[in-house]
């Protein structure tokens, strides 16, 4: 059954020179996808409430003095963006600039797809550039937080916050470019209000949360998702029946993630579904 | 909401502080002793995450630092997560989590005391208290610009003390002063030892003020003395207009804010009055931070009332029953008159449930910051009012529709709110063909302080009051987030200012010559910004950096790749940031760059 919601009106918006008809509160990236746009995001995700801290999706709206985020602003009526404004560009080009040159995006689906697009260069800031390399912290058995690729995008915070997990963790510490996630000082995660939820791992958009399996073998170099195999099935421990993908490499489960589509768990799971694999 | 604790207990005193503001646990949720009751009902706990704020404070005020049995027992009293509430500890510079000295020396190190010699105050301080960080830091801009170069004296206890430090008095060499001043103790719970009796307003006295016309001339103690002197005339002429025609005053009057951003006044509160959600909230944005800036300083200390007064009529207007007025925590002085004035104001029927007898229901919540300049960005204010870190909101949606706690808020300048009573008291026409406006002088001037000047003087007419010491080489507009100009005969108004490629933002008139060294100055503009972005939004986290990093290599050897590189970064900082602090955070050195020919 699928529920009837209001109907709602259209906004018509212009992206590009094209005339784009949107549902009203949509955004300006769904506009734009609707027009076959292609917007780099990072700190946007499916199942949450933008931040827009990224900055990587701006985009110009004629008649605004400044650039706006395309991921949370509406599309309102008449609006006309162009993704791919002189204006626009540069600030992408410098926010992958800046981001590249102060966090390590090695892992970060596309990042070096877009640097190449944008003809970004992060090693003009020179040798000295201050960033955030510390090494990765390793508290438990479960899922690694490797801070030297953490660009700060807030997900994790939301998921484990208010918009998913309510278990409020983590958080953001410290201000400015010294700013970190961090538990309450800084303390252990299994000290911490924790529950091993991986939800915030499955929202982590540059690999600085991942699972121990994973960076184990990223670390040992056996890491290679062309060999791995993806199915998803049914969680087997409670009623729920959370749907869980199953990542496998060479007849192993390496890492298991949840389809974010999914009207109930929206890609959430708990610590049973996401590690418990163990009796597989 | 379920929260989980480590095993760290608060210590007596850091219970007693904060149970002496929440009152003690009344259950064991909140951290009490665990009684029968507790056992056989459920209790219920209302999170209070707005206290945290201030419930930080009153550790920090006691102790001097924040422990983690401090920081757990307060989120047991107001259900707040500790990792939350750590995180927004850790966001203010006015709070330490680490074991500190009781008695902290912040001595400030920006523009105004930087042209006149902090440097040298900085190494004696470092030579008498070691090294920076334990008993002594250096700090943003004081706000205490006029008396440069300052330095502020906070100290831990119950009460909590404070001293304010000028070093101006030892002309040529301001470092010899500072083993004498620092000698003396805070022990006069703070009337300030320094300025006592110089309220920093050059004019004071003279016929004609507006603005200023209380400020040194009346004990600003005196509930009396502001009547006395036509305090509540405005209200009272409110009163018979009713909130519409207040507002059309304003509207017809042309007041636009004074914090920076000059939108229009009257049209946010139209825009606040009308909208159906309720409550409204009325917030002042007292957290005057811009660097040069003390203005606001200067009126809440001086006509303490003046403020009170013009908050009860713009939330008559706007339908508010609530005022909060958020001032910055390096403000102890004009904290201490402010409280004893709201105390005063509800004493008389000025606040509460009936103001002046009128059944209009208003009352005034003092909350204070603890060392962050993004605060006083509109929205960040909220959340630093709500407990949560000063971060900026984005917008839309605007205050005026969600705002504080997500209702309908309009917020001002405290000189913008000031603005209104003699709207009101002389009519919006006589007023807007004679506007007051008040500017900060700093720098190399002879006769630093407040000045107020009807719009349209030009910056030459300014400094000539204010005497410059040297051949003026430049001066700053607006703050750090302003611009140099070299052009003395440009009219001191929004328009022209603008015109001229500057802003009049806050008022900051920053006189700079020949003795200052400008690399320094920029340097300190890029380390202010950096230092005081919150780090949401990429653009100026990181580009705050990349700027500073540049200007440090520039100042060592000029290279055109980094020109390139600075304006690169300030274009994408402007048109890409959240908010206004990275969005100007290269106005200055732009314009250093562009008009000084700093790096040629």
């Amino acid at each position: 059954m699928i529920p009837l919601q209001p109907p709602r009106r259209l906004v018509d918006v212009e992206i590009d020179g094209r005339a784009v008809r949107v549902p009203e509160g949509a955004t300006i990236l769904d506009a734009c996808r609707a027009a076959g746009q292609d917007v780099p995001t990072l700190c946007h995700g499916d199942t949450l409430t933008p931040k827009n801290a990224c900055r990587v999706c701006v985009v110009e709206v004629e008649g605004a003095r400044t650039l706006a985020p395309a991921c949370s602003r509406k599309a309102e009526p008449g609006m006309s963006v162009s993704t791919g404004s002189e204006r626009a560009r540069h600030s992408r080009k410098v926010v992958l600039e800046l981001l590249a040159s102060s966090a390590d995006l090695s892992t970060t689906p596309r990042a070096a797809e877009w640097i190449e697009e944008y003809g970004a260069r992060p090693d003009r800031f020179g040798e000295q550039a201050a960033t955030v390399e510390q090494p990765a912290k390793v508290d438990n058995d479960l899922y690694v937080r490797d801070y030297a690729k953490c660009i700060l995008c807030y997900k994790c915070v939301d998921a484990c916050g208010d918009q998913w997990q309510n278990t409020f963790a983590i958080a953001v510490a410290g201000r400015g470019f010294d700013a970190t996630i961090s538990t309450e000082f800084d303390a252990p995660l299994t000290d911490s209000a924790c529950v091993f939820c991986g939800n915030c791992v499955e929202v982590c958009p540059t690999g600085a949360l991942s699972f121990k399996t994973e960076f184990d073998m990223r670390a040992e170099g056996t890491w290679d998702e062309s060999r791995q195999t993806r199915t998803t099935t049914i969680c087997s421990y409670c009623g729920v029946g959370c749907n869980l993908t199953l990542h496998v490499q060479d007849n192993k489960i390496v890492k298991v993630t949840s389809p974010h589509d999914n009207p109930v768990t929206h890609g959430n799971l708990c610590v049973k579904g996401r590690f418990g694999y163990g009796y597989v | 909401m379920d929260l989980r604790f480590r095993d760290a207990a608060p210590t007596e005193e850091e219970r007693a502080a904060v149970d002496a503001l929440l009152g003690p646990p009344a259950t064991a949720w909140e951290g009490g002793a665990r009684t029968e009751a507790d056992l056989r009902f459920a209790a219920r706990s209302e999170p209070r995450r707005d206290l945290l704020l201030p419930a930080l404070h009153a550790v920090n005020d006691r102790v001097g630092w924040i422990s983690e049995g401090a920081l757990d027992y307060i989120c047991r009293r107001l259900t707040v997560p500790p990792a939350e509430a750590y995180g927004v500890a850790s966001f203010y510079s006015l709070f330490s989590l680490k074991p500190r000295p009781a008695r902290v020396l912040h001595v400030c190190t920006d523009l105004a005391c930087r042209a006149r010699g902090a440097e040298e105050v900085r190494r004696r301080v470092e030579a008498e208290l070691g090294p920076a960080g334990l008993a002594w830091q250096a700090s943003p801009c004081l706000g205490m610009c006029e008396r440069a170069p300052a330095a502020l004296a906070l100290e831990a206890g119950d009460p909590p003390s404070f001293a304010e430090y000028s070093f101006a008095d030892a002309p040529g060499n301001p470092g010899s002063a500072v083993p004498g001043v620092l000698a003396v103790r805070a022990e006069d719970q703070g009337e300030s030892t320094a300025g006592r009796g110089r309220p920093g307003v050059p004019q004071a006295g003279q016929p004609g003020l507006v603005l200023l016309r209380r400020v040194g001339q009346v004990d600003p103690a005196s509930l009396d003395d502001y009547r006395a002197t036509g305090g509540y005339r405005a209200l009272r002429r409110a009163f018979d207009l009713g909130p519409a025609g207040v507002i059309r005053e304003v509207l017809d009057s042309g007041l636009v804010g004074r914090g920076g951003a000059a939108f229009p006044t009257g049209r946010k509160w139209d825009a606040t009055a009308r909208q159906p959600d309720h409550p409204h909230y009325l917030v002042c944005n007292a957290d005057e931070s811009e660097p040069g800036t003390f203005k606001d300083r200067v009126l809440m200390e001086g006509d303490p009332y003046a403020l009170i007064e013009a908050m009860t009529i713009a939330a008559y207007a706007t339908g508010c029953a609530k005022g909060y007025l958020y001032i910055r925590g390096e403000y102890p002085t004009a904290v201490r008159r402010l409280r004893h004035a709201i105390a005063t104001a509800r004493s008389r029927g000025f606040l509460g449930d009936d103001v002046m007898g009128h059944g209009f229901a208003f009352d005034i919540e003092l909350r204070r910051g603890a060392g962050a300049y993004i605060c006083g960005e509109e929205t960040a204010i909220f959340n630093s009012i709500e407990g949560y870190r000063g971060e900026p909101r984005s917008k839309p949606p605007f205050p005026v529709e969600k705002g504080l706690f997500g209702k309908p808020t309009v917020v001002n300048n405290v000189e913008t709110l000031v603005n209104v009573l003699p709207i009101l008291e002389r009519g919006a026409r006589a007023y807007a063909a004679a506007e007051p406006k008040l500017f900060c002088v700093s720098g190399c001037v002879a006769r630093p302080g407040v000045y107020e000047l009807t719009f349209g003087a030009t910056l030459r007419e300014l400094l000539d009051m204010a005497v410059p010491t040297g051949r003026v080489r430049a001066v700053l507009l607006g703050g750090a987030a302003g611009a140099f100009v070299t052009d003395l005969d440009i009219p001191l108004t929004f328009e022209g200012t603008r015109d001229a490629g500057a802003t009049l933002g806050s008022g900051v008139v920053l006189v700079i010559d020949d003795t200052v060294d400008l690399k320094g100055l920029l340097l300190r503009i890029a380390e202010f910004f950096r230092d005081e972005s919150c780090g949401q939004c990429v653009p100026c986290r990181v580009g705050t950096v990349r700027q500073e990093e540049a200007l440090h290599r520039l100042s060592r050897r000029v290279e055109d790749s980094d020109l390139v590189l600075l304006r690169e970064v300030g274009q994408a900082m402007r048109d890409a940031s959240i908010c206004g602090l990275g969005q100007t955070a290269w106005n200055a050195i732009e314009s250093a760059v562009d008009r000084l020919g700093v790096f040629k």
